[in-house]
């Protein structure tokens, strides 16, 4: 096996580690739209990285962390319905980055390849990045457990149950905004929320337990990169979308175990 | 006394962009005793209690809660069926490590609930979900219950059993209790105090005086106040939180609103 496409492979199933889990409590708590509102910002990341001349993927994780500090603060306001807001952010901060895009020289951006994610281009920094981040959220994601679970049973009750419901929501969101930047490197933009709600989708069959969800999806995830890069290497089909494809075809395929257990 | 008030609130005011849901409202719950909130729809009897919770901050007036633990019974929980969680773990996690099998399933037994222990909450009826409710409310022991229309979608024979129930854990345990009802018949025959709310507090006292109060036969129309005639029954006295009985005080007392009297 060639050395990229191991290092490929390293770099998926470290995100398939955390997006799992993470893509959980994304689809628990009907989050999907704030991944999507992230990845279509992080476009001004990419832009500003560039045009600061620093590692475009810096950019993206500061321009993630900001919406979701953003969207955090807003709170519950209510003055502004939260996907309107969302939506409003997402694409002004897409519109931006185009802007800012056209005004470079010379455009030394691959646009397809944060479109439609790049993982076969992946060095081993990056997938250092990759592991050593997945590892600290892992851990934040271990330590705030059961706050976490309590807050997306209902934040209410987790309210009086005694934990801080703010904090929870705080760390998650950052949570997500880190892991949404990883993926965009390996299944790009336009993708990245489905590396967060399909293997969790797909794990929700067999799972009776919030933590056998989180790790069925991890599984799931690692499988869906896995089989992409195959498929990928074998027909030489772009590796973002095949990796997507391949987890959705898993998603199928759970449905329908599930729907003939009943 | 001062010293049972388990949640006190004084003066508490609550706005949502400039429309007023809670004016000027005061609120006692002691030990031992049941305090029910009634009023129409859109009276703010939820953030109320919410606010007692401190779930939601008064834009003015102040909240004391010196109760160490609460149980809480939301008026309705929307668990997602994408989030697998069962009974018995939804009922450990109110009540923390102590939450032994047995302990869980005696809980569930107590509110006629213990065939549901094994299955997913998304699973559950409305009425079975509110056993529950009430089951991991009472599971975490606690010295104020802050229950949100407990029995909504209970059946009839549930409901008056499910009351039961809350009323003897007020008496015999000295739990305080402040619940929101609209089932009036219960509040007049089981509650030691009515507070009648539509934004500001019209009466609160003693059910049977507030039931022939005029603003509270103003708020709910005379039809279900006559209908509520045969029910109501002379409380001549009330009980303390070891059961004993004591002589009643204090009749009901006026809201700053009221202009009769």
């Amino acid at each position: 096996m060639d050395e990229f496409l191991i290092r490929a492979l390293a770099a998926g199933l470290g995100l398939a580690a955390v997006a799992g889990p993470l893509g959980c409590f994304v689809v628990w708590r009907r989050m999907a739209y704030f991944g999507d509102a992230l990845a279509h910002s992080a476009l001004l990341g990419i832009v500003a990285g560039l045009l600061l001349g620093i590692v475009p993927l810096l950019g993206v994780i500061a321009v993630c962390v900001a919406v979701a500090l953003i969207l955090a603060a807003q709170g519950k306001d209510g003055s502004i319905a939260s996907d309107s807001l969302l939506g409003i952010l997402a694409h002004g901060a897409l519109a931006l980055g185009l802007v800012l895009l056209s005004t470079l020289d010379k455009v030394r951006l691959d646009l397809m390849g944060w479109l439609f994610g790049d993982i076969l281009a992946v060095d081993w920094p990056d997938v250092g990045l990759v592991w050593a981040g997945g590892l600290a959220v892992l851990a934040l994601l271990a330590r705030h457990w059961r706050c976490l679970v309590a807050i997306a049973v209902d934040e209410d009750l987790a309210r009086v149950d005694g934990h801080d419901v703010r904090r929870g929501r705080l760390v998650l969101m950052l949570m997500v905004a880190l892991s949404v930047a990883a993926a965009i490197k390996v299944v790009g933009v336009m993708l990245v929320t489905a590396m967060l709600v399909i293997p969790a989708a797909a794990a929700r069959g067999a799972a009776r337990t919030p933590e056998q969800m989180a790790l069925g999806a991890a599984l799931i995830g690692g499988l869906a990169v896995a089989g992409g890069l195959a498929i990928s290497w074998q027909w030489d089909t772009p590796s973002g979308p095949s990796i997507v494809t391949v987890a959705a075809a898993l998603f199928g395929v759970s449905r329908i175990m599930s729907a003939s257990c009943r | 006394m001062s010293s049972a008030a388990l949640v006190t609130l004084r003066g508490v005011s609550v706005a949502y962009g400039g429309h007023v849901v809670l004016d000027a409202v005061d609120l006692t719950v002691e030990r031992g005793r049941i305090v029910t909130v009634v009023g129409p729809n859109g009276a703010g009897k939820s953030t109320l209690l919410k606010v007692a919770l401190g779930l939601i901050l008064p834009d003015a007036g102040m909240v004391e809660r010196p109760a160490a633990c609460i149980g809480y019974v939301p008026q309705r929980l929307q668990v997602e069926r994408i989030l697998p969680l069962s009974v018995r773990r939804f009922l450990a996690m109110g009540v923390g490590q102590g939450g032994m099998n047995s302990v869980l399933e005696a809980g569930l037994e107590r509110v006629g609930a213990g065939h549901v222990l094994g299955r997913q909450v998304a699973d559950l009826s409305g009425g079975e979900l509110q056993r529950v409710l009430l089951a991991r409310a009472l599971l975490r022991k606690p010295d104020l219950l802050v229950l949100d229309e407990p029995v909504g979608g209970v059946d009839m024979a549930g409901q008056a059993e499910l009351y039961d129930l809350i009323a003897g854990v007020a008496r015999d345990e000295g739990v305080g209790v402040l619940m929101v009802s609209h089932d009036l018949h219960v509040v007049m025959a089981a509650t030691d105090e009515v507070v009648c709310l539509n934004r500001h507090v019209c009466c609160a006292g003693h059910p049977e005086t507030v039931s022939r109060h005029p603003e509270y036969l103003a708020l709910f129309g005379p039809r279900v106040a006559g209908s509520l005639a045969i029910y109501t029954h002379a409380h001549d006295h009330g009980h303390s939180a070891d059961g004993s009985i004591l002589p009643l005080d204090g009749g009901h007392r006026h809201g700053p609103e009221c202009r009769h009297g």
